[in-house]
């Protein structure tokens, strides 16, 4: 079975991916923060990463550039999933190596989507 | 509604669209119709089937507009995208080598995803397609959608639904909450109104025609009927493309599967294409990818 690491400062954002991604036929982590994202990585790379952005102690840009450094960390597809919904953001992240972008409120067809689109289902 | 209101919308909208309402369907009629009624100034169902029985053409239009399904998204499915570039366009470069001409037509594009994503598809194959001309002509029904179609706004939700970010921030806009399509990729698809109960052939010839998610509304003999106007509209060695609940198995003679390739057909008796080598599948829409 497939893993994802959900990265959210939101039990209730969690709780709904969980869900989602669940359903989808993955198995789950959770982190609710860029700090705690890249310790659950060190435990066990993610196949796929569906990334906040804004959150406190290390945000999500950040930990995707600690990520892509790692030498195992080219290796997960990593999804943002955000309600920064502008072009420069969007920019910014594919340009930091983020795969797929999502912006809030999102649901079941539009993971289920960007997860085809980025290869993982 | 009675029976008798019942029976004479579901023979109107027969009649002018193909669209088959079956009697477990008349939530859906009541649902849809009562908001006109309303705009009318009409009270209930009796007095909107007298005003239609008139003849009330703009009346009747607006019917068949509001039953009309028109659920579509980007990149609907993917895989027909995929294989429009890996296989279909290999060989269509091979076949009109001498004119270098390429004519697409999406025959029920609703709201317009459809032919943009094959534009778009284009686009990425622009240096293969170098000295070439092509052209999409995307029809529907109902000019309500074509006029959302033809100014390429859409949604945050629509624009996440099948389309990949990369192809997003090359051929979008952001206009306040909405994403339009960039006025270079709209030029590329000319939109029209056609009914496809009517006469098609002032549309000319098609290389590939995209007929997806529409056959799928009506019944088996208005199926055929269509599909053997349609076959008069594609080249004889052109593609075809249904949706993925709708075959010519047992429908019509004039097209057969493409084997191996689901979704696809060719007008039947076309030589195989064997000497194009479909290239491999590559995961999500890596191969449509801006
Ligand atoms: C479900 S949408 C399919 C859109 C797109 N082809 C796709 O696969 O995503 C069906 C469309 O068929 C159109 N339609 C229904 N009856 C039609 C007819 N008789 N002639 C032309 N279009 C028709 C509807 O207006 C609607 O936009």
């Amino acid at each position: 079975m497939k893993a994802c690491l959900i990265v959210d400062d939101s039990r209730v954002v969690r709780s709904v991916a969980r869900g989602i991604v669940r359903q989808l036929g993955f198995e789950t982590a959770e982190a609710a923060d860029g700090a705690a994202a890249l310790e659950a990585c060190e435990a066990r790379m993610p196949d796929v990463v569906l990334l906040d952005w804004n959150m406190p102690v290390m945000n999500g840009l950040e930990f995707l550039h600690a990520l892509r450094a790692r030498p195992d960390g080219g290796r997960p597809k990593v999804v943002f999933c955000t309600s920064e919904n502008e072009l420069p953001h969007i920019e910014q992240a594919l340009a930091a190596g983020a795969d797929e972008y999502i912006m809030k409120p999102f649901d079941k067809d539009i993971v289920e989507t960007k997860f085809t689109l980025v290869g993982v289902l | 509604m009675s029976p008798h209101d019942f029976a004479y919308l579901a023979g109107l909208l027969k009649q002018r669209s193909g669209l088959i309402l079956t009697a477990d369907k008349e939530y859906l009629l009541e649902s849809r119709l009562r908001p006109l009624i309303r705009s009318r100034g009409l009270t209930d169902f009796r007095e909107f089937v007298n005003a239609l029985r008139t003849g009330d053409r703009a009346l009747i239009d607006d019917v068949v507009e509001a039953m009309t399904t028109n659920e579509t998204s980007f990149f609907r499915d993917i895989k027909p995208f995929q294989l429009v570039r890996s296989f279909v366009l290999p060989a269509l470069l091979a076949a009109r080598a001498d004119t270098r001409q390429l004519r697409i037509w999406c025959a029920a594009c609703s709201t317009g995803q459809e032919p943009y994503s094959l534009a778009m598809v284009l686009d990425d194959e622009r240096v293969r397609l170098e000295g070439w001309t092509w052209q999409i002509v995307a029809t529907d029904i109902a000019p309500s959608v074509l006029a959302k179609a033809r100014n390429g706004l859409y949604s945050q939700f629509e624009v996440q639904r099948g389309l990949p970010t990369p192809m997003l921030l090359k051929h979008f806009t952001k206009s306040g909450d909405s994403w339009q399509l960039k006025e270079e990729m709209r030029r590329k698809v000319m939109f029209r109104t056609v009914n496809l109960l009517d006469d098609l052939r002032g549309l000319g010839r098609f290389d590939l025609i995209f007929l997806r998610n529409v056959l799928i509304y009506f019944d088996p003999p208005t199926k055929s009927v269509i599909l053997e106007k349609v076959s008069r509209q594609l080249a004889t060695d052109g593609f075809l493309f249904l949706g993925g609940a709708e075959t010519v198995i047992g429908v019509t003679q004039a097209f057969e599967p493409v084997p191996d390739q689901r979704g696809i057909y060719r007008p039947t008796g076309t030589t195989p294409t064997f000497a194009v080598a479909s290239q491999p599948a590559r995961p999500g829409l890596a191969g449509v990818r801006a």
